[in-house]
């Protein structure tokens, strides 16, 4: 073997282990935070945990019931606003808009899908709050909202542009007028791609606390109606890792575990509906 | 077939080559023609793709459009239920009439109900075989049972033997020669006057390509065809009346069995014998 291929040899080696142990490092820090977790977050947790209110400061023991329900309202609430206006905003990107206004709007998505969510949070807190005079399940929601606008819109867009030309040709040669074929072959062809990118979306959403510090705020109650401050799992997260007391890490971390758990649920109930339906076939 | 005693090899010149001449005017008279392609000249932006195409689609035959990669048949053919204007630069002038009526004055919806298309590839919708076929009768609220209408088009192409059994399965799950003949019986729900066909068997095998080249011949007798094909010997095959087209412009149109024995321009003689394209 000439000195020339042998080098040759060694340095593609050299590299299919570089790779290869990038990937092993990438994979594994996941496995390490879900493994971290489970650990912590599956020793801590317990029936109470899903149950009741939090005990008053010194008291040990309580659950974190305010707070799951009130990730759950804040989550529904927050798609009720966002995925609609994302879902048509992004049919009219897709399909009606001019390509300058379409520019224009795209542009926009991604930079306020950049917008740190802090500022977002500040930005619903002088919405939302300031007018009603406090902080609510509907001031977190409309900054969760917001987040999920450019995600939705931006994916609803996506999808729709990947359905292929001649499903739509063959809608149109049948008679279908623009509108009809959107809404009869476009969309139902692309709703599969659009509902996971919208459960994702979701899911991230699902674990921002910046946005929720100052606008659900926090209570350490229920929260009844969408008026009055509400607890939240990643600001009770964030409350309670900070705390003096080792019964509040303790929730934390089991906090952080059902938070993850709820994620996973999310991602399962986006891959059984997708099972479903009729995907269009790759050519 | 009177349409070939009509048109003598003596006439086959005229007709072909140049539109509105004494022996055009006679095929015409003595088939009636669905459609009437007059003086169209068509461009994508400033590219002129056909000039001065003058031809007709005949009552219940099937009109055949060959000629060599780009020549301007596919364009051609989009043209008939206007499927070009979904591209924006597109720009066509002269007339196209559908009953000595110029299309492209109508309604285009209702156009497209009157004239269907059948694509390239099979285009299946992502829906069951069943609300593929009936699409069209229900976006177009056809009277009647809409089932009654899906096994009727399902029949008429020849698949419904094959599909009856499992109508509500995806229509992807058929092979592309039934998706094909799918897509033909779901054009065929709407009951167009007049059949677009293009290259419908260029992504099939020879079984599923002579399968559908028969029931092209059936067919006839329900609905006018014009097929577009890059292959002669189906042309030879299935057609009544062919175009050959080059560069954009209408060689010859004749009665097929005359322009594929007798071509009367050696341009096209010069095709059929493979001598190009």
């Amino acid at each position: 073997m000439s000195t020339r291929l042998r080098w040759r040899k060694f340095l593609s080696n050299l590299m299919l282990t570089m790779t290869g142990l990038c990937a092993l490092i990438s994979v594994s820090a996941l496995f390490f935070i879900l493994g971290y977790l489970l650990f912590n977050g599956g020793t801590s947790i317990n029936w109470a945990f899903f149950t009741q209110l939090p005990k008053p400061v010194g008291e040990t023991g309580g659950g974190m019931a305010n707070a799951i329900l009130g990730s759950a309202k804040l989550l529904l609430a927050a798609s009720l606003f966002g995925v609609p206006i994302g879902f048509l905003g992004g049919i009219y990107l897709a399909e009606f808009s001019e390509s300058a206004t379409a520019s224009v709007v795209r542009y926009s998505a991604d930079l306020l899908n950049g917008v740190p969510s802090i500022v977002i949070g500040i930005f619903a807190y002088s919405m939302v709050v300031l007018p009603f005079k406090h902080f609510s399940t509907l001031a977190g929601a409309f900054a969760l909202g917001l987040m999920m606008i450019p995600i939705t819109l931006r994916s609803t867009e996506e999808f729709l542009r990947s359905v292929p030309r001649n499903l739509r040709e063959g809608a149109m040669a049948l008679g279908a007028s623009k509108t009809k074929t959107i809404a009869s072959v476009i969309v139902p062809a692309a709703y599969r791609g659009i509902l996971t990118a919208i459960l994702l979306a979701l899911a991230r959403v699902a674990g921002e606390t910046a946005p929720l510090l100052f606008t659900a705020f926090g209570n350490r109650f229920w929260a009844h109606g969408w008026l009055q401050p509400t607890a939240s799992l990643p600001v009770m997260i964030f409350t309670y890792a900070v705390s003096p007391y080792d019964d509040w890490h303790r929730q934390a971390w089991a906090a952080g575990l059902v938070l993850l758990g709820l994620i996973l649920i999310i991602n399962i109930a986006a891959r059984t509906i997708l099972s479903r339906g009729i995907a269009v076939p790759r050519s | 077939m009177n349409m070939h005693a009509s048109a003598k090899p003596g006439l086959s010149v005229n007709i072909l080559t140049t539109a509105g001449t004494p022996a055009n005017r006679e095929t015409a008279a003595s088939l009636p023609m669905r459609m009437t392609i007059k003086k169209v000249n068509f461009f994508y932006g400033t590219k002129q793709i056909l000039f001065d195409i003058n031809m007709g689609i005949a009552d219940k035959r099937v009109t055949a459009l060959i000629g060599p990669s780009g020549c301007g048949k596919s364009t051609l053919l989009r043209t008939l239920n206007r499927m070009h204007e979904t591209v924006s630069s597109s720009r066509l002038e002269g007339e196209i009439q559908l009953d000595e009526q110029n299309i492209l004055a109508q309604d285009v919806t209702s156009l497209r109900r009157r004239v269907g298309m059948v694509f390239q590839r099979p285009n299946p919708f992502p829906k069951s075989i069943f609300d593929n076929v009936a699409y069209g009768p229900r976006i177009n609220g056809v009277k009647g049972s809409i089932s009654d209408a899906v096994e009727k088009s399902l029949r008429h192409a020849a698949l419904w033997e094959e599909v009856k059994d499992h109508l509500h399965k995806s229509a992807y799950e058929l092979s592309g020669g039934q998706q094909q003949r799918l897509c033909i019986a779901r054009a065929l729900a709407v009951e167009p006057e007049v059949l677009l066909l293009d290259e419908p068997c260029s992504a099939l095998d020879p079984i599923s390509t002579a399968k559908i080249e028969e029931l092209l011949v059936e067919l006839k007798n329900l609905t006018t065809i014009a097929i577009v094909t890059h292959n002669m010997q189906q042309a030879a095959r299935v057609s009544d009346f062919t175009a050959f087209l080059l560069t954009g412009q209408v060689i010859e149109f004749t009665p097929t069995p005359q322009l594929f024995t007798t071509p009367s321009d050696p341009r096209t003689e010069a095709y059929i014998t493979g001598r190009f394209g």
